[in-house]
């Protein structure tokens, strides 16, 4: 089934889970990034992804009678409809935390294109403005790929993460993936309900939230 | 390497020396210069220069006092008041 | 003292400024370096006690506002270490002292967070105090410095506008969440009084002599408790100090500081001083190839 066909909502949670959680994943690195000055650059990108979220859980938000903050915050654990690529734990570990850059800025990028055509206007106008700024995120994923790529624990990084990129796009996209980036076609590690590393994630995620009555205003 | 980088904050006005970093190349420099000079979109344009090709001059030798190229080489007050006498057109 | 160490004095004592090329005199040099790169440290190490809570934060927003202004004190990081580097003293040896206890940071740095409510309280009420310092850091003679603390203050503007909203969603909300502030306060509230200094007389500080400093410890703090005590308790918050009181000279009495606690601390005895250091060390080792590979000179 293509983007077109899907129910709306199922497709911005998807979307909006990726963005995210590889957003909250982006976020450990806040403080620790290997030198200052990426430390800041890395931040950003964070949270234009937790922005990005915030839009699409919007959108979706209002066509399900709830609130974004809702969406993100008060589903169970195995309601999130993300990618396992974006829940893996990859702190401290740059080399694979640049190899999931690479990979799910090129993916994302394929699937947002084709969602700048979608008969939704608003979902269409939130792709275009997600693609104005994630060329900034490519830019910065193509300058550190300049200077890992010929590290080994770089490209064992891409060679074991490359089936979980191609889970992140449907598989009507996912040669276009593998032709962008120079790799064959394989396995993707499909989407499922997230289980084992995404349940810590959640418990951290949430346990301020859970703390007070769903409604409690912070 | 260390990058300079000078910022405009509106159109129209000079560049002034924002700040330094250091970074790996000219691609680093850009998206690092982004981000500590524009990420609240404080500026309109940036400009990012390795610090070596800044070229500091502090030592502006005048000895032989030159003023006749600047406003304090001139002091018309005596004179003024001579020809205003002259023309009787001096205040009382 | 030497004629030129002499007119140094009385020229930064009149106003005068001084840039990175400038003689200086090496009592000057040394403690401006000090003094620079514990404010570095500081900032280096304030990102620690808050980082955990943007993972845990309950809304997007409030997750978005604290990773900017976590980012905002890695930049401003960046920048101070930066003026240090131009004094002579490169970011890897000012990361090794700090790692190896061999430098200090400011001593709210050294407490643990437990709550949301230390969320609001530290970007509220510690950024308070440190923003009164700063803004009287852009006086500082030496001008490098006065100039990166311009661009820290116009930064630091949001942060506590965001530890105050934080503050104020909790406090109108439920029990509990009021709760989790006036918990959080009665923890800060003794770091926040240590947080400017021992009370010594800007007269017989020599970082105030040298202007390199422009405001004395206890005039910082008055200013300290004259702008916030009436903004705490407001809220219906109480301040964990039954002295504190505005006498009829306008000057703020409270109960005295142990000083030699704050003096523990800043030498690395606080309850989160080592565990933090050792967090550092262990995160700098796990990206120390990334830093070779790309850029040798920021490890």
């Amino acid at each position: 089934m293509n983007a077109q066909a899907r129910p709306r909502t199922e497709l911005l949670l998807e979307l909006a889970d990726d963005e995210l959680i590889l957003g909250w994943r982006n976020s450990e690195w806040t403080g620790i990034a290997p030198f200052l000055e990426e430390d800041v650059a890395f931040s950003s990108i964070a949270q234009n992804e937790i922005g990005h979220a915030r839009a699409l859980y919007d959108l979706a938000a209002a066509e399900l009678g709830t609130d974004a903050d809702a969406l993100a915050f008060d589903r169970a654990p195995e309601e999130y409809c993300c990618a396992p690529l974006v829940q893996l734990r990859l702190v401290p570990d740059w080399a694979r935390t640049i190899a999931r850059h690479v990979l799910y800025e090129t993916a994302d990028s394929i699937r947002i294109e084709a969602l700048k055509g979608h008969e939704n206007p608003e979902l269409a106008g939130i792709a275009a403005k997600i693609e104005r700024e994630e060329l900034y995120h490519r830019l910065h994923a193509e300058m550190w790929l300049e200077r890992l790529r010929d590290e080994e624990r770089y490209a064992a990084a891409i060679e074991e993460l490359w089936p979980y990129a191609l889970g992140v796009l449907e598989p009507a996209l996912r040669p276009a993936l593998a032709e962008r980036l120079g790799r064959p076609a394989a396995d993707a590690v499909e989407r499922s309900a997230p289980g084992g590393e995404f349940g810590e994630l959640w418990s951290e995620m949430t346990m301020v939230r859970r703390s007070a009555p769903v409604g409690a205003r912070w | 390497m260390i990058f300079e980088v000078f910022r405009q904050e509106r159109k129209g006005q000079p560049f002034i020396h924002g700040g330094s970093f250091h970074a790996p190349d000219q691609a680093f420099a850009a998206a690092y210069a982004r981000e500590f000079y524009a990420r609240r979109q404080e500026s309109v344009a940036l400009w990012v220069v390795p610090r070596e090709a800044i070229h500091p001059i502090e030592e502006f030798p005048d000895e032989f006092d030159l003023k006749y190229r600047r406003v304090d080489g001139y002091s018309i007050k005596a004179r003024l008041k001579e020809a205003r006498e002259r023309a009787g057109t001096a205040a009382d | 003292m030497e004629a030129s160490e002499q007119e140094f004095l009385d020229y930064v004592q009149s106003g005068g400024l001084i840039e990175t090329d400038d003689w200086m005199p090496d009592e000057y040099r040394r403690r401006l370096i000090k003094f620079i790169e514990m404010h570095g440290n500081s900032e280096l190490m304030g990102v620690l006690p808050e980082r955990d809570w943007i993972l845990r934060a309950p809304t997007l927003q409030r997750k978005l506002a604290l990773t900017a202004k976590i980012q905002d004190e890695v930049g401003h990081c960046q920048l101070i270490y930066r003026v240090v580097e131009d004094l002579g003293k490169p970011r890897s040896a000012c990361l090794d002292d700090l790692i190896d206890g061999k430098s200090k940071f400011h001593n709210v740095f050294h407490y643990p967070t437990k709550s949301w409510g230390d969320v609001g309280v530290i970007a509220w009420l510690v950024d308070a105090a440190a923003i009164i310092s700063q803004k009287a850091l852009l006086k500082c003679s030496y001008a490098p410095y006065a100039r990166v603390m311009k661009k820290v203050c116009w930064e630091e503007s949001f942060h506590i506008l965001h530890g105050r909203d934080t503050v104020l969603a909790m406090v109108t909300g439920t029990a509990e969440q009021f709760e989790l502030v006036q918990e959080a306060l009665n923890r800060w509230w003794g770091p926040l009084m240590h947080f400017h200094g021992t009370p010594i007389p800007a007269e017989e500080d020599p970082m105030v002599t040298w202007r390199i400093k422009s405001q004395g410890n206890e005039e910082a703090r008055q200013q300290f408790l004259d702008g916030y005590v009436p903004q705490i308790l407001e809220l219906g918050l109480e301040i964990p100090d039954p002295r504190l009181r505005k006498n009829e000279a306008g000057v703020w009495e409270y109960t005295e500081p142990d000083w030699d606690e704050l003096t523990a601390v800043v030498t690395g005895h606080g309850p989160a001083s080592q565990e933090r250091l050792e967090f550092r060390r262990l995160s700098r080792a796990e990206v120390d190839w990334v830093s070779q590979v790309v850029l040798a000179e920021a490890a």
